[in-house]
């Protein structure tokens, strides 16, 4: 398994890029993303969509669907993509440091 | 992850290659492959040979006998599976399912060809279990087994959906497909196999559901479309999970509890299922419709298969209605009974509305919800409002499995004719038993594939652009969750204007409600018809 340093703290990856393990998750690793997901400055707002996925996630193991995380943030699904370009699932859940939902999606 | 192409940077090259098919070598090219299965998942399934491993490392990790293995394994299907043997011997080559590959036609790569993905593992049967073979080798079409033969079953029989298009062509019935599963099979007595079909497999098994999902998300999820139902017609739903004594367990795969589209169709059954007072309970246990070990191997696929069934038992259901999902339905109809069945604890299917008996589930007791909703349809049971899909112009993508694995044609056409007011059928040579595949089923939806999909996609795509442009088509309907998650991205990529939808979406779209406030929107919130004009604070 890859991994990446990052202001001396190591973090385990997938193919993807994503870490391979909740508890691997902090703050420098939403800073270490950003970039390559093409987000130069964060703003609250994307912060409130990661807070909102990861309470989500600890209380119920996988991520909200689009549409609860829609709902809860009140933005639309189009501008979830304008803060995050590669979208909820690929952009938001990485940052979040949320694993990928695997089956018929 | 690979870069995706544009449509018009793909490049068809239909001229085979320069060498014999024996002497050229699968090139690993990023978007072509999936990734390998991780450990941790290989072990929740107790498959073996679990390691990190790539397919572009030189070295595989196989199992030190690996070779022993396999001709084992080979002994073993050919024995318990008379099926594979007859496969084995008596395709001539006549080539008349070589055109009729989707990832042939979208790849031009000769080993798509359904006769030459035969050969991949046909050339080894020859050379260990042959007569002709052991003494004529490479001119009886025989050949050693070598670690590039594994490597190159692995590329192979990972870029086939098994959606059994050729079969139908073939004039001796050869069903590639379980070709395929045997070439799966037997690669995953080494340990080789792709992380897009074992985690499924391995969420499945230890939650209930390919997703994962637990018990009290579950519930929170389905609890969460009643809430958008009402907000839609005002109607409050109430559901129940795992209750005894209930007359019908019903089962659809989890993408419909999390991803859009399918969402909408879950809101669809829901809403049925109100309206009519079916006496039924959702299961958080067997939450999986989906059964992603037929992609691993038959054992991992009777494990999955089993809970369905065992939930069943335990609740004391008289029987299951199953929802819109693809390759559960291969599994029902073709493997269940001798698997796990008889499922003679259960009764034939009847329905509690209608009085019909569904003699067609007579063994597996499980019938679909498109033909148990064409049946209400048929005797007057339910009042509809097709008008209220008049937004939409709707075209049917008959999903391989339930088309060829049932002969499930008409019943999906029926209720959509029935519930909405524009329909038009794609052309005859890609519909029914001959439609496309979406492209990316059998576990190969995953994102790393994504060049291979989108080409292995293009003749489905292909046929949508024909009603688009014809009759103006922007709605692809479905009765699959794969097809449902992948259809999206491979319109966008090829028709753009075109959406996808389950039927029961449409269903729920034009279902009459009693008690029901005044519709203005569809299950999306797009305005219908004649309501365009009202405003976000009116709706």
């Amino acid at each position: 398994m890859a991994t990446v340093e990052f202001k001396g703290k190591t973090f385990e990856i997938d193919e993807d890029g994503f870490i391979t393990s909740f508890d691997q998750w902090n703050e420098d690793w939403v800073d270490y993303v950003k970039e390559s997901e093409g987000i130069s400055e964060l703003t609250e707002e994307h912060w409130k969509v990661i807070h909102v996925l990861q309470d989500y996630y600890k209380k119920h193991g996988i991520a909200p669907m689009v549409r609860i995380l829609t709902k809860v943030t009140g933005y639309k699904l189009k501008y979830i993509y304008e803060l995050f370009p590669s979208g909820p699932g690929k952009g938001a859940c990485k940052m979040a440091g949320l694993p990928k939902p695997t089956g018929c999606v | 992850m690979a870069k995706v192409p544009k449509p018009n940077e793909l490049v068809f090259d239909y001229n085979p290659p320069q060498k014999w098919w024996m002497d050229t070598k699968p090139e690993f090219r990023p978007g072509t492959w999936c990734y390998p299965g991780k450990a941790k998942n290989a072990e929740v399934l107790g498959l073996p040979n679990p390691r990190e491993w790539s397919p572009l490392d030189e070295d595989w990790k196989l199992p030190s006998n690996w070779k022993e293995i396999i001709f084992e394994g080979m002994r073993d299907c050919l024995n318990k599976y008379r099926s594979l043997r007859v496969f084995m011997d008596i395709c001539v080559r006549c080539g008349a399912c070589s055109d009729k590959c989707h990832f042939y036609i979208g790849s031009g790569d000769p080993k798509n060809m359904p006769v030459l993905r035969g050969e991949l593992l046909r050339s080894v049967y020859r050379k260990d279990f042959t007569l002709a073979g052991k003494i004529m080798g490479r001119i009886a079409g025989a050949r050693e087994l070598n670690e590039e033969v594994v490597k190159e079953w692995f590329y192979y029989f990972f870029q086939c959906t098994e959606c059994r298009r050729c079969s139908v062509f073939c004039p001796y019935g050869i069903d590639t497909a379980e070709i395929t599963i045997m070439g799966r099979e037997l690669l995953n007595l080494l340990g080789v196999n792709i992380d897009w079909v074992l985690g499924p497999a391995a969420n499945c098994y230890l939650n209930g559901n390919h997703l994962g999902i637990q018990p009290h998300a579950f519930k929170d999820m389905i609890e969460f479309f009643v809430e958008e139902i009402e907000a839609v017609n005002g109607i409050r739903i109430e559901p129940t999970f795992n209750r005894k004594g209930a007359e019908v367990l019903f089962i659809t795969p989890s993408g419909d509890v999390f991803a859009d589209p399918g969402t909408y169709t879950l809101m669809g059954y829901l809403m049925l299922f109100h309206e009519i007072g079916l006496d039924y309970t959702w299961s958080t246990y067997a939450s999986e419709g989906g059964n992603f070990g037929l992609f691993t191997n038959h054992d991992t696929m009777k494990k999955l298969n089993a809970k369905m069934y065992a939930e069943a038992e335990r609740l004391g259901v008289k029987y299951i209605i199953g929802g819109e999902c693809g390759h559960m339905w291969r599994v029902i109809q073709q493997y269940m009974d001798t698997m796990n069945g008889p499922a003679d604890f259960l009764e034939v299917p009847r329905s509690p509305i209608t009085g019909t008996v569904f003699d067609n589930a007579k063994s597996t007791k499980m019938i679909h919800i498109v033909e148990f909703t064409a049946d209400l349809i048929r005797n007057g049971k339910l009042k509809l409002d097709p008008s209220r899909n008049d937004h939409l112009r709707v075209t049917y993508h008959d999903s391989c499995n339930p088309a060829r694995a049932m002969g499930f044609f008409d019943e999906p056409r029926y209720v959509i004719k029935n519930v909405c007011n524009n329909f038009w059928d794609m052309p005859p040579n890609c519909i029914r038993e001959q439609t496309f595949c979406c492209g990316s089923g059998s576990g190969l939806n995953t994102d790393e594939f994504m060049e291979m999909r989108m080409r292995g996609g293009l003749p489905r795509a292909n046929a949508v652009k024909h009603v688009h442009d014809k009759h103006g088509v922007n709605m692809l309907s479905c009765i699959c969750a794969i097809d449902r998650a992948v259809l999206p991205p491979l319109m966008d990529y090829w028709v753009p204007d075109v959406d996808v939808t389950g039927v029961h979406e449409l269903v729920g779209n034009a279902i009459v409600m009693e008690g029901e406030t005044e519709r203005t929107t569809d299950l999306r919130g797009n305005p219908l018809e004649g309501m365009e004009d009202m405003s976000d604070e009116d709706l």
